[in-house]
């Protein structure tokens, strides 16, 4: 009986320790979303494309604005080759009044957001990706009807001064898939700001 | 020899860091001037919170450890300040806000590209948000990625008293 009890201690603990949410290799489940244009959207809409770069982002983030302007230039790029990015706002506008869907809409539009940028209004999407901050971005890579995740982690090496990044780590992955090899690195980190839960 | 120097300049940084009383000012660092004191062999217990003037749920938090370093006045306690801001602002937002909020602890404005290459030396359970604050002496160490509210701090601190 004890033998039981200490087995199953170390058990709860070891799954409070790890990480949850998506690993590299996990399949993703899709989701219904709505865009700044009040449409749900899926990623099962996109039938086309090769895969997607789910990014975690909000509004009032310094990190995020920072990144911003990467960010619609990665979806220039790789939207045509099949890897569009979709963006995610997982807060909760009660606790950061500045990530308010009304704000997202504001947002998208003064910077003329070329892809959708989605509202988690029930913070039930981000925690089945595991994210814990803001930017945090997934790719996904389709396998006949599954959508596997292949890079977890962050855009580059420096948010501060796009013309002194060194380790594009985002395209780097994306280019690795592109050419049937698998990212490496497959997960990063970088400093965010933390998820607003309810 | 200049190993020996880099070390020994490494070592005075270091008491200088610990020793100062008054807070004069940050001082800026790299990650090679961070990771000694994150595994400082003493008595004391240490207190490294990472932080940003930007961060909202930071800036909340940071009285919590002024009013911490004033009940455990005490105790071995040292508390130090890491800020994540721009190092292009170190004169026109950092030092402001340090006077601006009284913080007398020491603050170091960590200046050190790419954060994937030294998050893990924090510590690996670390996924990168702020803030976030590292608690250690000789005989406990953790991690708390996490804001803190007063009453949740005073009991985590006080749990690294018990066995000092």
């Amino acid at each position: 009986m004890k033998a039981i009890l200490v087995i199953c201690s170390t058990l709860l603990s070891l799954s409070l320790f790890s990480q949850s949410g998506y690993k590299i290799g996990d399949k993703a489940e899709d989701f219904s979303l709505r865009n700044v244009n009040e449409k749900f959207v899926s990623l099962s809409d996109y039938p086309d494309s090769k895969g997607f770069i789910v990014m975690f982002i909000c509004n009032h983030c310094p990190y995020v604005v920072a990144y911003e302007d990467r960010i619609i230039a990665i979806d220039k790029k790789y939207s045509a080759l099949g890897y569009p990015v979709i963006a995610i706002n997982p807060n909760d506008p009660e606790v950061q009044p500045g990530d308010s869907f009304e704000k997202m809409q504001e947002k998208a539009k003064d910077k003329q957001y070329t892809f959708p940028y989605l509202f988690d209004e029930k913070q039930d999407v981000y925690p089945k990706y595991g994210a814990t901050k803001t930017p945090h971005v997934y790719v996904l890579q389709k396998n006949k009807n599954d959508l596997i995740v292949k890079y977890i982690g962050t855009i580059d090496d420096n948010f501060a001064d796009a013309t002194k990044v060194k380790k594009r780590y985002l395209e780097n992955a994306i280019d690795a898939l592109l050419s049937g090899k698998e990212p490496n690195p497959s997960s990063t980190k970088a400093i965010g700001c933390t998820i607003k839960k309810k | 020899m200049k190993k020996k120097l880099s070390v020994s300049f490494s070592l005075l940084l270091i008491a200088c860091v610990i020793f100062t009383h008054k807070n004069m000012s940050a001082q800026i660092i790299g990650i090679n001037e961070l990771k000694p004191l994150l595994s400082l062999q003493s008595d004391s217990t240490y207190i490294i919170n990472f932080w940003a003037t930007w961060c909202g749920p930071c800036v909340k938090e940071l009285p919590h450890f002024e009013e911490i370093g004033k009940k455990y006045t005490n105790e071995k306690l040292s508390i130090i300040y890491v800020s994540l801001d721009l190092e292009r602002q170190y004169q026109t937002v950092l030092l402001p806000f340090i006077e601006k909020h009284n913080l007398s602890h020491k603050v170091l404005l960590l200046n050190e590209p790419d954060p994937n290459s030294w998050i893990d030396t924090v510590d690996p359970v670390w996924q990168g948000s702020i803030p976030a604050t590292l608690i250690y002496n000789d005989t406990k160490r953790a991690f708390y990625e996490k804001p803190f509210d007063f009453n949740t701090l005073d009991s985590t601190v006080s749990t690294f008293f018990i066995n000092q």
